[in-house]
Order: C-alpha cells, then sequence, then structure tokens
C-alpha cells in the first residue's frame, strides 16, 4: 500500500492534505472534526492582534450554473480570543499527536513576533506559517500582502521568526507580485523551512447590477477581496513550479490554490509540492471531501507504481522549457471518432470561430459527425476541449519528416522549420 | 368566446401531466444544454425555434429574451411547449440521446419561458404600419392566428371567419387537457390577437354564410385554414345508437362542457391513431373503469406515438390488437360490440367473430377533410380532400393560400403554425408585388 506521509519542511503528517488558513480551520472542534474526517493536518486560522470582521464576507463566481468555481472573501484573521485559540490548539494536538497543526501567525512589531511565537510554540504545535499573503484588510495595516510584496521586510520578519522559533517556520506568500521568485528566496535568506503559496489575489469578485454595488456588499459599500476557489489553481500551478524548478532555491513547499479533489492535489505535487492546503472546497463541500482525496491519491500511486509520496514530487518539472525550447516541427493534428461523435457539432463553430476554420460539416448533410481537414488543422485542442464526449477527439502526431528544431535552434543554427499551417 | 367554455368542464380533473418547472429546476435543466452548432432540435422543429439560444438565456436568467427567441419563430410557443410531441421532435433529436444520457427537456424550459411571459403579460410585437391591404382567414385554429399575427406584424388587415363561437381550433377543443385545456386556449388566442387589428367574424361559415367568392371580391387575397371536419364513421350497423361517438366531438365537449362517464363500464376506442391514444387516456381519466382501444393492426404499425400509448397503460388504458368492428347491439343504447379478428393484411378471419360489452364506443378513425369545400373555385387542386400548394402555402389560385390540417391533411399544432406563418409571409411578398402566387 503506498505510504501518504509527508514531511514538508520538518513538518510531518500521516497523508499531505491539510486544512488551510482560513474558517474551516478556525476552531478546536472543527480542526478535530477535519482530522477524524482524514485529513492530515491543519494551518490554524491566523492569530494576531483583536479585530472585527464585517457581515458580508463571501462572493462566488457562478459559471453555467456552477457556483463557486472561483471564490472570494474580504474576512480578516481570527476574531476569537487568542487565550481560547491557544488552548485550543493545545487540546488539539494532544489528541492528534501524528497530525500536524501549524500556527498561522500575523502581527507588526518585533515584540509581538517574539510572544505570538513563544505561545504558539508553547502550544505542541508542529510548525508555524507567517502571513506574508491576505491581499485585504490587514495589508492596509501594514500586514499581510504588504510584508509578502516586500522582499526586504518579508526577509527581516522571517528571520526574527526563524530565531524566536523552536519549530520550523513556514513563509506564506502572496501571489499579487509580477514575479514570485524575490520572494521566495527573501523566505530563504530569513531562514525559512519552507513556503506555502499561493494566497488568495486581489480581486472584485461580482458586481450587483441592480443595486450598482460591488460584492460582497456591507451596507453599501465594498472593498477588494482574496480570490481562491478552482479557478485560481493555474496561477499557483505556475508559481509553484517557478520555485520548484529554481535549483538555488530548494526549500520544501506547501501548495495551495484551487485543490478540489485528488487529481488537483496530484499536479501541485508533481510540481514539487509536498503537502498541499484546502480551503474553499471544504467551505463549499465540507471535510469529507477529504476522502476521495485520499483514495485518489493512493489509487493513483498505486497505478503509477509510486511508494512513498518522495517519490512523485517534482516529477512533471523537468517538463517545464521555456518556449524558445520547444519544438516548432512536433506536428499534430486532430482525429474525430465517428463511433463516438454524438454530432454536436461544437468543435466546428469553435473552429470556425475560434481557431483556423478546419473542421467542416460533412458533404452529405444526413452524417452529422464533422470533418477535420488535416491539412489546414494546426493541432491547437480547441475541438477537444469542448468536445463534450471522452476521448471522441484526439491529437494524434504526424510524421512530417522534419527534423525537430525549436525556436532558439532556428534562429541561432539555422534548423529548418516546417511549413506553417492555418496561417491562410 | 369564452363564453362557451363552460364553468363546470369535464376536463377540469385533469392535471398536467409534465409539470411546470420552477425557476431553480429550469435553471439546472437548461445548463444542461450543450449549445449545439446547427442544432439538430432546431432542424427538426416545424418552426425551427433557435433553441439552444432559448435555452441558453434561461440559464443567464434573461428569460424575457428566451420568451423572444421563441415567438419570434413560433408565435403559438406557448401551447406548443405543452402539445408538441417533443419526443419525436426537438428532444428526441438532442445529442444527448446518442450519448445515452437522458436529452435536455426542451418542451418542459420553452414552457417556462412562455408561461413566465404570459403571466408577466409580455408583449413582444407590434402590427406594422398599415399597408392599406385586407386579408380573409378561413378557420381560427392555430394555422389562421399564426399567419393572422405575422400578417399584422407587416402592416395588413385581417378577418378570421370562424363556424363555431370560439376561436383556438383544435387547441381549445381537441388537446389533450392533460397537456392543455380550453381556458389557456383561449387565453393563448387572445394574447395573440393582442397585436390588434384583427378582426373576428365568429358563427359565420364560409361557403354558406358568405361565399368564396364575396370573401375574393372583399379582400386583396384569402387563406384557407379551416383543419378539419367531423369524425369519420364506421359504417357498420347501429352505428347510430346513443352511446357510440365520434372520438373528436366526445373531446370538444368534455374540453367545453361535461360529458356523461357515471355508470360507464366499459369504454371501447375504436382506432389506433394519435385521436384514439388520446381518448383512452382521457376515458381512463374520468374514471371509467375499463377503456379498451380496439385496433386492426398490431402495436408496431399503430399510427399513434409509442410515448404516449406507453403513458396509456399505467392509466389504465389496454388494447385489443387485429380486431374490427361489425356491428353494434343495443336496446335504446349501445350494449354490445360485435368483432371479427384480423390477419396481418387485416383482413377477416372467418370465424373469429366475437361480441365485446360496452356502453361507450368512441370512434378514432379519422376525419373528414375540407378541401372539397374550394372544389368550385378554379386553379384550386385538390389531393385525397387536402389543399394543394407549394412550400409556401401557395395554390393555384391567384391569392389564395392555404396552411393547417386543411393542407397536411391533419397534423401537429407546430406544423399548422409554421403553416401559417409561412402562408402569411407568402400573402405578405404577393401584396407587396413580389414573387409569391
Amino acid at each position: 500500500m503506498p505510504d501518504l506521509s509527508t514531511n514538508c519542511g520538518g513538518i510531518k503528517s500521516p497523508n499531505p492534505f491539510w486544512l488551510a488558513s482560513a474558517p474551516p480551520a478556525n476552531s478546536g472542534n472543527q480542526v478535530q472534526r477535519a482530522f477524524d474526517a482524514g485529513w492530515g493536518g491543519a494551518v490554524w486560522k491566523t492569530l494576531g492582534q483583536p479585530i472585527q470582521n464585517v457581515s458580508s464576507r463571501f462572493g462566488a463566481t457562478k459559471i453555467r450554473g456552477v457556483a463557486g468555481v472561483g471564490f472570494n472573501n474580504i474576512e480578516l484573521i481570527t476574531d476569537r480570543a487568542l487565550d481560547v485559540n491557544f488552548r485550543e490548539i493545545y487540546e488539539t494536538k494532544k489528541k492528534f499527536p501524528n497530525h500536524a497543526v501549524i500556527v498561522s501567525l500575523m502581527v507588526e512589531t518585533k515584540a509581538e513576533w517574539q510572544d505570538f511565537i513563544k505561545r504558539a510554540v508553547d502550544t505542541g504545535a508542529d510548525g508555524l506559517e507567517l502571513n506574508f499573503g491576505c491581499p485585504h484588510g490587514m495589508c492596509e495595516r501594514g500586514m499581510g500582502s504588504a510584508v509578502g510584496q516586500e522582499p526586504r521586510v518579508n526577509e527581516q520578519i522571517t528571520s526574527w521568526a526563524v530565531e524566536y522559533s523552536t519549530i520550523p517556520v513556514l513563509v506564506k506568500l502572496t501571489p499579487n507580485v509580477s514575479d514570485i521568485l524575490p520572494h521566495g528566496h527573501a523566505a530563504k535568506r530569513g531562514g525559512a523551512h519552507g513556503v506555502s503559496l499561493i494566497n488568495t489575489i486581489k480581486s472584485i469578485i461580482s458586481v450587483d447590477i441592480d443595486r450598482l454595488a460591488i460584492e460582497p456588499r456591507v451596507g453599501g459599500l465594498s472593498t477588494n477581496g482574496g480570490y481562491c476557489g478552482a479557478a485560481v489553481k493555474p496561477i499557483a500551478l505556475h508559481m509553484v513550479a517557478a520555485l520548484a524548478r529554481d535549483k538555488s532555491f530548494g526549500l520544501p513547499i506547501s501548495g495551495i490554490g484551487g485543490v478540489s479533489n485528488w487529481r488537483d492535489a496530484v499536479e501541485f505535487l508533481l510540481l514539487g509540492s509536498s503537502s498541499v492546503q484546502v480551503c474553499t472546497e471544504v467551505m463549499l463541500r465540507g471535510y469529507r471531501v477529504v476522502e476521495d482525496m485520499r483514495d485518489g491519491l493512493e489509487e493513483y500511486m498505486r497505478k503509477h507504481d509510486f511508494a512513498k509520496l518522495d517519490d512523485m514530487i517534482g516529477k512533471a518539472i523537468p517538463s517545464f522549457s521555456e518556449w524558445g525550447n520547444l519544438d516548432l516541427n512536433y506536428e499534430t493534428v486532430a482525429k474525430i471518432d465517428a463511433n463516438k461523435c454524438i454530432g454536436c457539432q461544437l468543435c466546428i463553430v469553435a473552429c470556425d470561430d475560434g481557431a483556423h476554420q478546419c473542421i467542416h460539416p460533412n458533404a452529405d448533410a444526413s452524417i452529422r459527425v464533422p470533418v477535420v481537414d488535416e491539412s489546414e488543422c494546426v493541432g491547437c485542442n480547441l475541438c477537444q476541449i469542448v468536445c463534450p464526449v471522452s476521448d471522441c477527439i484526439s491529437l494524434e502526431q504526424v510524421n512530417n519528416g522534419f527534423a525537430s528544431a525549436t525556436w532558439n535552434e532556428h534562429v541561432h543554427e539555422g534548423k529548418a522549420l516546417r511549413p506553417k499551417k492555418g496561417a491562410h | 368566446m369564452t363564453d362557451r367554455i363552460g364553468e363546470a368542464r369535464s376536463e377540469a380533473v385533469f392535471e398536467d401531466f409534465k409539470g411546470q418547472y420552477t425557476r431553480d429546476q429550469a435553471t439546472v435543466e437548461a445548463n444542461r444544454c450543450l449549445f449545439c452548432s446547427d442544432a439538430p432540435c432546431v432542424k427538426v422543429c416545424p418552426t425551427h425555434i433557435e433553441i439552444p439560444q432559448f435555452i441558453r438565456k434561461i440559464a443567464t436568467d434573461n428569460v424575457k429574451g428566451s420568451a423572444r427567441t421563441i415567438f419570434e419563430a413560433n408565435i403559438l410557443g406557448m401551447s406548443c411547449a405543452r402539445v408538441c410531441p417533443v419526443e419525436v421532435l426537438c428532444v428526441g433529436a438532442c445529442v444527448y440521446n446518442a450519448m445515452g444520457v437522458p436529452p435536455v427537456q426542451i418542451g418542459k424550459l420553452q414552457r417556462y419561458s412562455t408561461d413566465v411571459a404570459y403571466d408577466a403579460k409580455w408583449r413582444f410585437f407590434e402590427a406594422g404600419p398599415d399597408s392599406g391591404k385586407r386579408v380573409a382567414l378561413v378557420g381560427a385554429g392555430p394555422a389562421s392566428l399564426a399567419c393572422a399575427h405575422e400578417l399584422r406584424r407587416h402592416g395588413h388587415a385581417v378577418t378570421i371567419f370562424e363556424k363555431r363561437s370560439a376561436i383556438g381550433g383544435l387547441n381549445a377543443t381537441g388537446v389533450a387537457p392533460y397537456k392543455m385545456k380550453a381556458d389557456r386556449a383561449a387565453e393563448e388566442a387572445a394574447w395573440v390577437l393582442g397585436i390588434g387589428g384583427v378582426e373576428v367574424k365568429t358563427g359565420v361559415a364560409v361557403g354558406t354564410d358568405v361565399s368564396f367568392e364575396q370573401l375574393e371580391q372583399q379582400h386583396d387575397a384569402v387563406f384557407f385554414g379551416a383543419g378539419l371536419g367531423s369524425d369519420t364513421k364506421l359504417g357498420v350497423p347501429g352505428e347510430d345508437l346513443p352511446g357510440v361517438s365520434g372520438a373528436v366531438e366526445w373531446i370538444e365537449q368534455m374540453k367545453l362542457s361535461r360529458v356523461p362517464t357515471d355508470g360507464v363500464r366499459h369504454c371501447l376506442v375504436v382506432g389506433g391513431g394519435n385521436t384514439a391514444v388520446d381518448v383512452v387516456r382521457e376515458a381512463c381519466g374520468l374514471g371509467i373503469p375499463r377503456v379498451t382501444m380496439l385496433y386492426r393492426g398490431t402495436q408496431a404499425k399503430m399510427s399513434g406515438y409509442a410515448h404516449e400509448w406507453k403513458a396509456a397503460l399505467p392509466e389504465g388504458g389496454r388494447a385489443d390488437w387485429q380486431a374490427v368492428v361489425t356491428r353494434f347491439e343495443g336496446d335504446g343504447r349501445v350494449e354490445r360490440v360485435h368483432c371479427a379478428r384480423l390477419d396481418a393484411k387485416k383482413q377477416p378471419i372467418a370465424g373469429s367473430d366475437f361480441v365485446v360489452e360496452a356502453d361507450l364506443v368512441l370512434v378514432a378513425i379519422g376525419q373528414s377533410k375540407l378541401g372539397a369545400l374550394l372544389s368550385g373555385l378554379e386553379g384550386i387542386a385538390l389531393e385525397s380532400g387536402c389543399v394543394v400548394t407549394d412550400e409556401h402555402g401557395c395554390t393555384g389560385r391567384k391569392g389564395w393560400f392555404a396552411g393547417g390540417d386543411c393542407r397536411n391533411g391533419g397534423k401537429e399544432v407546430v406544423n399548422a403554425a409554421a403553416e401559417g406563418k409561412a402562408a402569411a409571409l407568402a400573402i405578405h411578398a404577393y401584396l407587396s408585388g413580389g414573387s409569391h402566387a
């Protein structure tokens, strides 16, 4: 049976699925129920100086009837009493000694960091996560993403935390930067044991078009929030991979951003995460989603013969390259399986309006299966994406007789490129 | 016209066979639509409603836009949503069928948008500027209503001549009440004619009260949409006994007033078409304990829709296949029906006579064709009693057009709506000096 246990920056847990620092990890009762449901770890809802929250706090995108593909919040850090939080962390850790309990912190001054870290360590927690990420509310007070966007401040505070802490320190990074690398390196210079990313993306989730007001609405006003949920996964994967493939970085990564099921988790692991953190899917569906995450991952590992997580972490990283190194002579064309085609012709309209006008209705109008003009097909994938039938449209390689040639090789070495297609 | 639709009608006991969607149900179902390109559902719809577009608009809560899309193609979209045999039209063509996935419930979605539109009293179309032309429409059924509406959009003055005292045609008098009741059909007729400028002359039989020559003289064009005539008779002894009735006549009575069913123990329905199946379901619904359909052919050969017959079975409908009525008997009222078995070629099998006890017999073997009414008019051709036209509804006589059951021999409401509208466009082209007719 595959071993799902992990060690992310010195923080060990029976599986890589952690609750992210957010409403699902707000209290001892919740975190303990989550552990009972199968979660391997939890990053407690961020602790800091007392705050007060607004109502309402959340918003969600609704696409074709599905709410929450993207999600946003304007909630701040914990609004519960600090001593209650610390006591519940202590109790939770005591009750679940093998699970990872990580305390998320966000304060301002050096003295506050020292005080909070001491109290956090005293709970018996397994690690700390420095919240340098929230892009709403707290950043206006010089915390959260305001720290994460300034590498020098990030490094400074990280170094304080590492100095005061006797347990591993993760730095949670904000995606609200143009390049994630300087921010990961700042955390590394500060002595962090790992990083977690991404925090939420600065956003306006929606506008109430009848009230002419931004949502979520707090009386007559609103503010920008932090965007998360399945829709942000591609941004998170990009940032995780950027750090993971930087050989001079090398810190463990806890991947966050749109993990909704075991497949998403596998993607984060393959791009270098050694744990994943989940919030939105739990907010929408509850702790029970972890059951599918765990056995989906386990079955995947079995299928690919990965005995332990380390065997798979980062395994997709080598497949990343700069665009200039992609083989321009690699050619594919779309093939439609006539036996599977249901005749919706979504591929025709997609190709006609959104691609290269190379999928046509059958000349015999009684046949609904479209015809691909392979001489014009650029192999763009759009038809495959819009097709509602699994494995009906495939992209198959064409042997065009041209040897591999990248743009860089073409420019610098004069390698020959195949004739362009679809450039009529 | 509503004075003809009584309060205590037999049809009132029926509930909708296909319920009405709530907004949430409609949204969930609308979001299942794949938004096919060159969609098969649109192709099979006689009125070519842009189905993927109207469904998409439900999904985005643009219900007014959705209803406009429907009515733009088919002004009778409300009744068609309820009465269309969608199983063999749009829903049957949904590509999900090929995927083994339940097809999108297009009819129920169309009913949702059109019902919301009626409830909100939305109107979408205005009469065009007065053209100075006058068109006479014979009959006030779906074909004429669709034709009248389209003619008014082009500014032509319209007069409808209807021999009955109620308008709406079979939509009011013939539709199975678990699909639509007569008052809803009347509401639709009023909504359609709400465009204004349509004079309705009820109780006027063209050919008797007004001659066709008079119509021709007083109008710039004539649309013949008279529908079908009375029930066809079996032509066997005893058919005039009380308790033996034409199905269409019985259905009309059930829908507009009451049919006596108390004490009826066995209703025998003769025929195998859609009217026969309808009347089986109706008789069952009215509480007649035993209802049997007697059909000359096999189940596989019946012209009634399979999905309708399937629905009749759990309601209590039964069939006696490959049998024919030879005569009726009874003392002052039908009591016994003498029948004979038929072979595969529908020929009587010698010595196969049998007797069925029945106290109500409904004969559903077709309706007479009304094309003959026009037989004296030079240029108008008839085929099997139906008026012959081109695909636009133009007859061989200048200025004369036809559509609906009198042209197609008896099809669906949606065919009548399509033909009425097509004829209106042909009439408009003709009146504008265009090519048609």
